[in-house]
């Protein structure tokens, strides 16, 4: 027994030095840093904080940045869940193109994804010239560099995130109880709602929570598609710590966004623990 | 049998429509972007017209002929992200190995703290690691890049050769070492077989995201070497060069190559649910 554990001992080490150093230390190191009134690291205090929660335009920033986080994540969830749904009713050789199909745009290049949009919404884009040429509009409308056109495309971006969770779930859930369901006299949006979706909650909250990481803190195609007018919380600490060379406050701000990320991630945990206990009793 | 009434007629009907439609629009969402892509990379003109006024190889050839950046940053992000898998997969792998199968709070615990740079915004972590090597005075340099890469990647593996130790019959391994197979011996001849394709499923994934991944890079390359996605959004974000839609018809076709590849040989789509 000693000598099993002294064996997976040895395994786990080097990964888990490798987060130590790697991982902890620096997100530590960041937290002092953030404790800092001064770019030359003399002073300790909250002044980077207050700095941060005091001001109207910061507190902008924060407030578009998480409910950017919030509008993607429901979007993905309306149109993600259906095509999951579809997955798992498809025939076996169909759910294998649909995979493919969701497993193929997430493993391509988030740049070149990005990229698509600014194609598609631009002022020479598809959008544009469907628009001009059915008379509708005389001069091209200013698509790109607008929250919405940072949330169409991370919706795009993000979908996959969200399907695959979905897909798991689904596929673990039993055809019969549909189909009991249904013979006690329910219909088809009585047992969806009331047998399929409580099942796949784990999978739901798990996609939730891929997709609102990874939108929160999406580089990329927030400043890509966003423009310089749409300022979120990722491009500002990019901004202060390189450009502005102010690494107090943007340690100050990364802290701000670690901790609502990981706010949020400990709620939904919460309640998949809930969901699960409430599924098995 | 009776027939159907006609409410449960309209339910389904009506539930089949909306459903349809929905993941119709998924679909479309999915695809249309890349096709789209594709289609202008062959355009014949100086813009990202859609539909293009002609169709050309120009982009491609000025790839070939006049993009050495490209060359120098696509070299570079290969170098990093194949020496970062590496470490990665015998990190990550060695790990799974210890505490895949158990359920005691500490392995449960470590599992968590491996799998968070997946929920932790990255430039966090980018920002958070330049800040420890300028303090330690290395600066930064293709090592500290790697090791950058590695802390984001590792989640992957672990989670695929997790998955597959999962699934291993412990009985296999109880057979082996009652037949007299040592620890060692028995690794390599049932369990390591056994979970390889979860593995090199792990791997290729990480492969990709480190290829893509720009918020770590950001902070972690020095102004020389840059790294393909950040020179690509550099072209994006300047000029909106259409060179960047050729990059971009090369990189969705490698994918698509490499994905179908992979799914042949170990079935990646199995291993990222």
């Amino acid at each position: 027994m000693a000598a099993r554990l002294m064996r997976e001992g040895q395994l786990v080490l080097p990964l888990a030095l490798f987060f130590a150093c790697f991982v902890f230390a620096p997100l530590s190191l960041l937290g002092y840093v953030s404790l800092h009134t001064d770019v030359s690291l003399q002073q300790m205090g909250f002044a980077q904080y207050a700095k941060f929660l005091t001001d109207r335009f910061n507190l902008g920033v924060l407030g578009s940045t998480l409910w950017l986080g919030l509008e993607v994540t429901l979007i993905t969830l309306l149109v993600g869940y259906p095509l999951a749904y579809l997955h798992s009713i498809a025939p076996p050789k169909w759910q294998k193109v649909l995979i493919l199909m969701i497993v193929l745009p997430l493993l391509t290049s988030s740049v070149v994804r990005t990229f698509a949009w600014l194609v598609i919404l631009g002022r020479q884009g598809i959008v544009n010239e469907t628009l001009l040429a059915l008379g509708l509009i005389e001069i091209p409308a200013r698509l790109l560099y607008t929250q919405n056109a940072v949330v169409i495309a991370l919706v795009q971006i993000e979908l996959p995130l969200m399907v695959l969770p979905i897909v798991t779930a689904l596929a673990a859930i039993d055809p019969n109880l549909s189909q009991a369901s249904r013979s006690l006299g329910a219909g088809s949006w009585r047992t969806f709602f009331q047998v399929i979706v409580p099942l796949s909650a784990p999978g739901v909250l798990a996609g939730c929570l891929l997709v609102y990481a990874s939108s929160v803190s999406a580089f990329v195609t927030q400043t890509l598609v966003g423009g310089g007018q749409q300022m979120f919380m990722p491009f500002y600490i990019y901004q202060q710590a390189i450009q502005a060379n102010n690494y107090p406050f943007a340690a100050a701000i990364a802290m701000i966004l670690l901790f609502s990320v990981l706010t949020l991630v400990t709620v939904i945990n919460l309640l998949a623990r809930r969901t699960r206990a409430l599924s098995h009793t | 049998m009776r027939g159907e009434s006609a409410r449960s007629r309209l339910e389904r009907w009506s539930f089949g429509t909306v459903a349809g439609l929905l993941a119709g629009f998924a679909i479309l969402l999915l695809i249309a972007p890349t096709v789209i892509v594709i289609a202008v990379s062959f355009t014949s003109g100086l813009s990202l017209r859609f539909p293009p006024p002609g169709f050309s190889l120009r982009w491609y050839e000025a790839l070939l002929t006049a993009s050495p950046d490209l060359w120098r940053a696509a070299r570079f992000s290969l170098e990093v992200a194949a020496s970062a898998t590496v470490i990665s997969t015998v990190l990550a792998v060695s790990a799974a190995l210890a505490i895949a199968r158990r359920r005691d709070l500490w392995a449960r615990f470590l599992d968590s703290i491996f799998m968070s740079p997946l929920m932790l915004p990255t430039l966090a972590l980018g920002l958070s690691l330049l800040v420890l090597f300028n303090l330690m005075g290395s600066g930064v340099s293709k090592l500290t890049l790697i090791v950058g890469h590695v802390a984001i990647t590792a989640p992957y593996i672990l989670r695929t050769t997790s998955a597959s130790l999962a699934q291993l019959d412990p009985v296999l391994l109880e057979s082996a070492k009652s037949l007299g197979a040592g620890h060692g011996f028995a690794f390599r001849t049932v369990t390591l077989p056994l979970i390889l394709p979860g593995v090199a499923a792990g791997a290729f994934i990480a492969f990709m995201m480190s290829f893509d991944n720009v918020a770590i890079s950001l902070f972690l390359s020095d102004a020389r070497s840059e790294v393909l996605p950040i020179r690509l959004w550099n072209i994006i974000e300047s000029n909106l060069d259409v060179r960047a839609a050729a990059v971009s018809g090369v990189l969705i076709a490698v994918t698509a190559a490499l994905v179908l590849l992979m799914e042949r040989i170990v079935g990646v789509s199995r291993h990222v649910r």
